[in-house]
């Protein structure tokens, strides 16, 4: 909360000016499963940093009598819903902020009751790190591990285990070294990640904003200290110029503008673009702001485009760097985390949101569901709610697109249930779906082959040459590619 | 450097590791937007995200200091077109004298479109806090006259400025927050909300709340209006107010209808409001922040939390979240 910068109590303004450009973010999130103590931990991180105002505290407090967790409940804190306090359970996300002299942190303490995973996956996909809690008395939990690997699919590269409730099992360190080795071994499976344990008490404070005098076995920093210091990159600056058009701003005949956020990269004054999905170059002519024009924007920020030609540009197209364009296609590979009670459907059509493009896009075939306990791969033809899978989706008109783990903005989609208009699916784009995409072919004498989006068919006439049409109709052309496909099939 | 010898014009050309490093960190730094720019990166990205997929947004104008920052956030967004919607400010009647000249001045002002909605029919049946409980008034002036004028405007998508700091169920609660027909917010059964993709499909009659703010802080705010210089209603500045001191409370007597304890008087305290909503309801506290940088320091120090001094959040527990249930904001 904004008590949050009270480690500094009592600053000045001009101090506080020059903190506040300098601090940078930190997003993070908790994983793990039910009752592992993440709300406790993350309350009593709040409460030790002195960032709960008095009157919170006086009101929790209150609220702790009789309810077995000291005399303040820590939980309470962050489960704001009357249904969670009832039920001593987290129901949704809960977010939370708070400073310290070195950086600012927006929470997620997310549920860990395997019913609300949807919950969890909503506060790790804005995360960079994530605090996974272990409850010492139960080691590794199926749950833990699917918060781990849905952490680490969303492309969260920084996790701190937290090896909580420490006092129950006498703050002894070989059940601390154990859990480590175990979950060192689970995670060894994902790549690129860095991972820090330490052993804490939620409950007692142990390792959470002071070191503890209990465990002097462990060397390690507490996890504020960790919070505070780890380097979190931001990749987003170092990938391709990507950005996706949100609205066309024509206030009048003189100023035709592409308002939206740099995705990724950066672009200048001047720079050559390509307009995706169409292909057209042209180059940037101005970058516009209410507060003046800019030379150059880079990843984050929220501008206003023009160009130096005249090009048709709609909500949903793509400028993107001429140097290095992204995917386009109508076939793509993704994982998906089902987030819906009703299970995933090959086949069925579902509202797809990439960017800021919306199509439709089907679910032409399930490849496997991945097992979170061994992370291998099963055979399936549907996910249920909390399964993660593998999916071939096809898109009723062209997407540009990176794999998720190049771009998290280009990789991303979400899928929407058009009957229910749930959220039904986060999707992680791997690559083009080349099995899907048509190969070049010759089928007797027919010879077909794509160019520049569209299909095109040559026959041979009676007098012997070879003519040529083209197909750019986008429905056409998707039901010439599935008849073609099922040809080669045979 | 002119008049500077060859010599030493050479050390300092010869580009060494350090330079490099230390250049690059600049650069670096110069690419990484402040936790400000990407907080109001993230709002403007939301707000096109609304005009873009909403049919008939609106803005809910508080008049108060997060509507006065969303208000710009909206200009800036559209910038150099204007703000495509318009503003709709649910009044009590109650509500203190300033905030409605200011409203009336700043709205103009911008040239924005102002919707002024008041429940007369309640007003004419006498609801007052004190006639009818805070519960009953705010439900009938506040959340039953946002459920009509959303209604009779046809509003798809209504725009706030609260924020998630401000109360432990709006931590709760997503960017895009989904209604069902009769305005009612089920928190067990929220939408997943992922990256920065909204889910924007309704169903004609349901509706969606929009929070640009979320991820703001009182602090944060504050920070943004100083360094943009945003005018707010004086009512934020301490100065010497006739107040009714009770305990801690300080209590305006704007409305004639607060009653007054046996030979109870007004007396002149140096204070300011914290937040801004009905004055029988929202109490000042003793300050003597004149200037933002000044309201800033206190917040830095100060102990108690922002809505402390309104009535309607403690009138039961949850209360917030019951209301906002019920489809208060
Ligand atoms: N002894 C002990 N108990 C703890 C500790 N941390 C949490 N608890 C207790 O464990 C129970 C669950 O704590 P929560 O913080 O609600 O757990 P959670 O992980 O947030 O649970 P969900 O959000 O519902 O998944 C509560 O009774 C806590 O008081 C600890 O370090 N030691
Ligand atoms: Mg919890």
């Amino acid at each position: 909360m904004s008590a949050a910068t009270l480690l500094a109590v009592d600053q000045s303004f001009d101090k506080f000016l020059e903190q506040e450009t300098t601090k940078g973010l930190l997003r993070f999130t908790t994983a793990g499963s039910v009752d592992d103590g993440k709300s406790t931990l993350i309350g009593r991180l709040l409460y030790d940093s002195r960032s709960v105002f008095d009157d919170q505290i006086e009101s929790v407090t209150k609220a702790s009598v009789g309810r077995n967790a000291g005399p303040i409940d820590f939980s309470l804190l962050t489960d704001g819903l009357r249904a969670e306090r009832e039920q001593g359970i987290t129901i949704d996300v809960a977010y939370r902020y708070f400073a310290t002299p070195r950086r600012k942190f927006i929470i997620a303490d997310t549920p860990g009751h395997e019913q609300y995973t949807r919950n969890m996956v909503t506060g790790a996909s804005t995360a960079d790190l994530a605090v996974v809690l272990v409850d010492a008395r139960k080691g590794l939990l199926p749950q833990s591990r699917r918060h781990a690997s849905v952490a680490a699919l969303l492309g969260i590269k920084h996790i701190a285990i937290a090896v909580n409730k420490m006092d129950m099992v006498g703050y002894d360190q070989s059940v601390f070294t154990d859990i480590e080795a175990a979950f060192r071994k689970f995670l060894s499976r994902f790549e690129g990640i860095e991972a820090v344990f330490i052993p804490v008490s939620a409950l007692e404070g142990d390792n959470v904003v002071r070191p503890s005098a209990r465990m002097r076995w462990y060397k390690g920093p507490a996890l504020l200290d960790y919070l505070e210091t780890v380097e979190v990159e931001a990749r987003a600056h170092r990938s391709p110029f990507r950005f996706p058009v949100q609205r066309v701003i024509r206030p009048g005949q003189e100023f035709r503008g592409y308002a939206g956020t740099v995705a990724s990269g950066r672009v200048r004054v001047g720079a050559p673009v390509t307009i995706m999905p169409s292909g057209r170059p042209t180059t940037i002519e101005r970058i516009t702001t209410f507060d003046g024009d800019l030379e150059e924007a880079f990843a984050g920020q929220a501008v206003t485009l023009t160009l130096a030609d005249e090009i048709d540009v709609i909500r949903g197209d793509v400028i993107v760097s001429s140097d290095d364009l992204p995917h386009v296609g109508r076939s793509i590979r993704a994982t998906l985390v089902w987030l819906n009670q009703v299970p995933a459907e090959e086949n069925k059509r579902y509202r797809l949101k990439h960017s800021t493009r919306q199509e439709w896009g089907s679910i032409v075939r399930i490849q496997h569901a991945i097992n979170i306990n061994t992370q291998q791969h099963e055979p399936a033809h549907n996910l249920e709610m909390n399964a993660i899978g593998v999916a071939d989706i096809e898109t009723s008109r062209p997407l540009c697109f990176d794999p998720y783990q190049e771009n998290r903005a280009t990789g991303s989609f979400i899928l929407v249930d058009p009957s229910t208009n749930a959220t039904v699916a986060a999707g992680m784009i791997s690559g083009p779906n080349s099995s899907a995409a048509l190969q070049p072919s010759v089928e007797g004498n027919v010879a077909w082959r794509i160019e520049d989006g569209s299909l095109v068919i040559s026959l041979p006439g009676a007098d012997g040459e070879t003519r040529s049409g083209n197909i750019t109709d986008a429905e056409t052309l998707d039901v010439l590619q599935r008849l073609l496909k099922k040809l080669e099939a045979q | 450097m002119i008049g500077a010898g060859p010599d030493y014009s050479v050390q300092h050309n010869t580009p060494s590791s350090i330079d490099f490093i230390e250049i690059y960190g600049i650069l670096f730094m110069l690419a990484t937007l402040t936790h400000l720019r990407k907080l109001e990166a993230e709002s403007i990205h939301i707000l096109r995200e609304v005009v873009a997929e909403c049919q008939r947004p609106v803005l809910l104008y508080s008049v108060g200091k997060d509507s006065s920052v969303l208000l710009r956030l909206a200009q800036k967004a559209f910038h150099p077109g204007r703000i495509p919607f318009p503003l709709l400010h649910i009044d009590t009647s109650y509500k203190f004298r300033e905030m409605i000249e200011f409203r009336d001045r700043y709205t103009a002002e911008l040239g924005v479109n102002l919707i002024v909605h008041t429940n007369r029919k309640a007003l004419q049946e006498g609801s007052t806090p004190f006639a009818w409980g805070t519960q009953r008034c705010c439900g009938a002036l506040k959340t039953t006259a946002l459920l009509d004028a959303l209604r009779e405007g046809g509003f798809d998508a209504a725009i706030g400025g609260a924020r998630r700091d401000e109360e432990r169920s709006r931590a709760k609660e997503r960017i895009f927050s989904f209604r069902d027909p009769r305005g009612q917010w089920d928190p067990r059964n929220q939408r997943p909300e992922l990256w920065n993709l909204f889910n924007t499909r309704i169903n004609p009659g349901e509706s969606l709340r929009v929070f640009p703010l979320s991820n703001w802080t009182e602090v944060d705010v504050w920070h943004y209006i100083h360094i943009e210089k945003i005018p707010v209603v004086p009512l934020y500045f301490a100065k010497l107010r006739p107040v009714l001191v009770r305990g801690e409370s300080l209590l305006s007597v704007e409305q004639d209808f607060v009653p007054r304890l046996p030979g109870e008087q007004t007396k002149l305290v140096k204070c300011r409001m914290r937040s801004l909503g009905c004055s029988p309801c929202t109490g000042a506290i003793r300050s003597d922040a004149e200037t933002v940088p000044e309201i800033i320091e206190e917040l830095l120090s100060v102990r108690r939390s922002e809505r402390q001094n309104r009535v309607i959040d403690h009138d039961q527990d949850g209360s917030m979240e019951l209301k906002k249930q019920e489809g208060y904001f």
